[in-house]
């Protein structure tokens, strides 16, 4: 039977400073999975994630199970890397999952260590994240000490090392091939695919990379099977979704809530509607790298799946009546993402918002391929000139062209994630920016364009 | 005298390399630990660590410029970072920060006079539900107004909330 509102899988432990000590994580079930799991063979846990359609809560919705089977049969050593790095713009889940419920990862994390092989398991922490850093490693200390983890797992004989590990304030690392460069001591630049990391990954062996959220549903398939687990879902989604809900609502927060609502119920519904009354005008969906919604597109559901092929949403475009294809044809909608929604009402100034999620990529861009070095920082400068009423003609031409210039050619989607927004406001937007190209009309003075600086390429 | 770890930091060090199978990987929290306890990762502090791991100095100079939250410069006894970015702009970030300048007298990426406070515009640093916000290690400061900024560092002056964490 599908979640109903109020349903919680993952957030039972929100609001209360004592769900986050073992005992009290216990007593209320915690870590019982672990006796069905290490009375399981490795192979059938993996086969109970396929059937429950978890997907990858970290962005990119990736099937989990079939995830896990892509590591070689015969590896000798394997990791399990979780990728706690989390800073997409509008995404506030795993810090809040992190900070209440600790313990909830750590058992997520025996289950599937012993699902594909690990024997020493690594959080990638954010840097920024001092106080979930701190709340992590107390969890893991109480954790070896009651025996969850060290050589003897829960009295199973399976051996398991825990080590957290800080970033040091790098939004591409929350990228799994730059995390692992990160992990291993280097530059957070991103590796070439193939080979994906379930083949080649940390220290060469192969590994496994999954988002906060996707690991503590493991425990909760374990437990009440992958066919309940399917079932709460919709599709080929299964499960929960946590968003994070942000900007122009009388009710901001993180909402556990069932897969299939649509983003006018959580809007109005869940979230109080929008202050003053206001209508609401742009939705991004899922983290800033995703295409908006425009108010026409609330009524399809927040599910992966729905929001890359529902009809009612326009296709990008890089030029007026240019679909954007993503290669073989194929057209970008938008996508589900991290789950960070974001809601602007109708007095925003959409080419401002823009400009700033501009800027953001390009103080974030790794600097190792030249069309997300140069684009991002290119686009920065662009919409932000035209966003503060400095545009020259031809401007917002350029900007569909150089976001184009970047997807598809880089090493890896942080590209995408500045030309994809961009694209997906011009399309929807068109309109701000040209007004603001209007306005700007004979009162722009050469010198302040072309001498305005931008700090990009922090990295 | 030569800039050196002492005992407890080199036992600290020990403890986290052998959590890894390279010396390599424990680059970031070796430069965590160096930045508690010798300060700003000066090219001395960069040279202690590569000397330590056993690696290039080039190599942890090419970490140390990469990652935002490594300083070779020192910092204020608190690093104030707030967030701008779109959740928390959408909700008056910007205004904010201009609070926080003015009262501080210093622009982001300075350090005040006294040395209590470097200000930092951050990005979004994952509390967007409580925007407009700002942390200052392990604390976090949410749906900020002027008030309660004028609090937080009153707060702050009194007791410093320092970023190194282990």
């Amino acid at each position: 039977m599908p979640a109903a509102i109020g349903f919680k899988l993952l957030t039972n432990g929100f609001g209360d400073e004592a769900q986050k000590q073992i005992a009290t994580f216990e007593k209320r079930g915690g870590y019982a999975s672990l006796k069905k799991a290490f009375g399981m063979k490795p192979v059938e846990i993996v086969d109970e994630v396929k059937k429950s359609n978890l997907r990858g809560r970290g962005g990119a919705g990736f099937a989990t199970g079939m995830k896990w089977g892509f590591i070689p049969k015969d590896a000798k050593t394997v990791y399990l890397v979780i990728n706690a790095d989390e800073s997409e713009p509008g995404t506030c889940k795993d810090r809040e999952l992190l900070y209440w419920d600790p313990h909830q990862l750590i058992e997520g994390i025996i289950v599937s260590s012993f699902a594909v092989g690990c024997h020493h398991a690594y959080v990638y922490i954010r840097g920024e994240m001092m106080r979930e850093f701190k709340v992590l490693k107390k969890a893991v200390d109480e954790a070896y000490a009651k025996g969850y983890l060290g050589k003897n797992v829960a009295g199973s004989g399976y051996p398991l090392d825990l080590t957290v590990h800080r970033g040091a304030g790098a939004y591409i690392c929350g990228e799994e091939t730059s995390l692992l460069n990160s992990l291993e001591g280097k530059r957070g630049w991103p590796r070439l695919k193939p080979p994906f990391p379930a083949v080649k990954g940390l220290f060469g062996a192969p590994t496994i990379v999954n988002n906060v959220e996707t690991i503590m549903n493991v425990p909760h398939i374990i437990n009440k099977g992958g066919a309940w687990y399917n079932d709460l879902g919709m599709g080929k989604s299964g499960g929960t979704r946590i968003v994070c809900v942000s900007g122009h609502v009388n009710k901001p927060g993180v909402y556990e809530l069932p897969v299939g609502i649509t983003f006018r119920q959580i809007i109005f519904d869940i979230c109080g509607g929008v202050p003053g009354g206001r209508n609401v005008r742009a939705v991004i969906p899922g983290g800033t790298s995703m295409p908006p919604l425009d108010a026409d597109e609330l009524d399809v559901p927040c599910e992966f799946d729905a929001l890359m092929t529902d009809k009612r949403i326009k296709e990008c475009e890089v030029q007026p009546g240019v679909k954007f294809d993503m290669g073989g044809g194929r057209t970008l909608r938008t996508m589900a993402g991290s789950g960070g929604i974001v809601v602007m009402d109708d007095a925003t100034d959409i080419p401002a918002v823009v400009a700033r999620i501009m800027r953001f990529y390009a103080h974030e861009s790794c600097g190792q391929c030249t069309p997300c070095r140069e684009g991002t920082g290119w686009l920065a400068r662009v919409s932000t000139r035209v966003a503060e009423g400095k545009g020259r003609p031809g401007d917002v031409t350029l900007l569909g062209s150089i976001a184009h210039g970047i997807a598809g050619n880089t090493i890896c989607a942080l590209g995408e994630a500045a030309a994809w927004p961009m694209l997906g406001f011009l399309t929807k937007f068109r309109g701000d920016f040209e007004a603001k190209l209007r306005a700007a009309e004979g009162s722009v003075d050469e010198r302040d364009v072309t001498t305005e600086r931008i700090a990009v390429g922090a990295h | 005298m030569p800039v050196q770890f002492s005992e407890a930091a080199r036992k600290k060090l020990d403890a986290v390399i052998a959590r890894y199978p390279t010396r390599m990987a424990a680059t970031l929290p070796a430069l965590h630990i160096a930045q508690a306890e010798l300060g700003a990762l000066t090219s001395e502090v960069q040279q202690v660590v590569a000397d330590y791991l056993g690696l290039p100095v080039a190599h942890i100079y090419g970490v140390v410029t990469f990652y935002t939250m490594f300083h070779q410069k020192p910092v204020g006894k608190n690093v104030l970072m707030v967030c701008t970015n779109v959740s928390c702009m959408l909700r008056g970030a910007y205004d904010i920060l201009g609070h926080v300048e003015r009262k501080l007298g210093i622009r982001p990426g300075e350090t005040t006079a006294d040395g209590m406070f470097t200000l930092v515009e951050e990005e979004c640093l994952a509390a967007c539900a409580n925007a407009p916000m700002m942390i200052c290690g392990t604390e976090y400061f949410l749906d900020l107004t002027p008030e309660k900024i004028d609090r937080a560092l009153e707060e702050l002056m009194k007791n410093p909330r320092s970023e190194h964490v282990d």
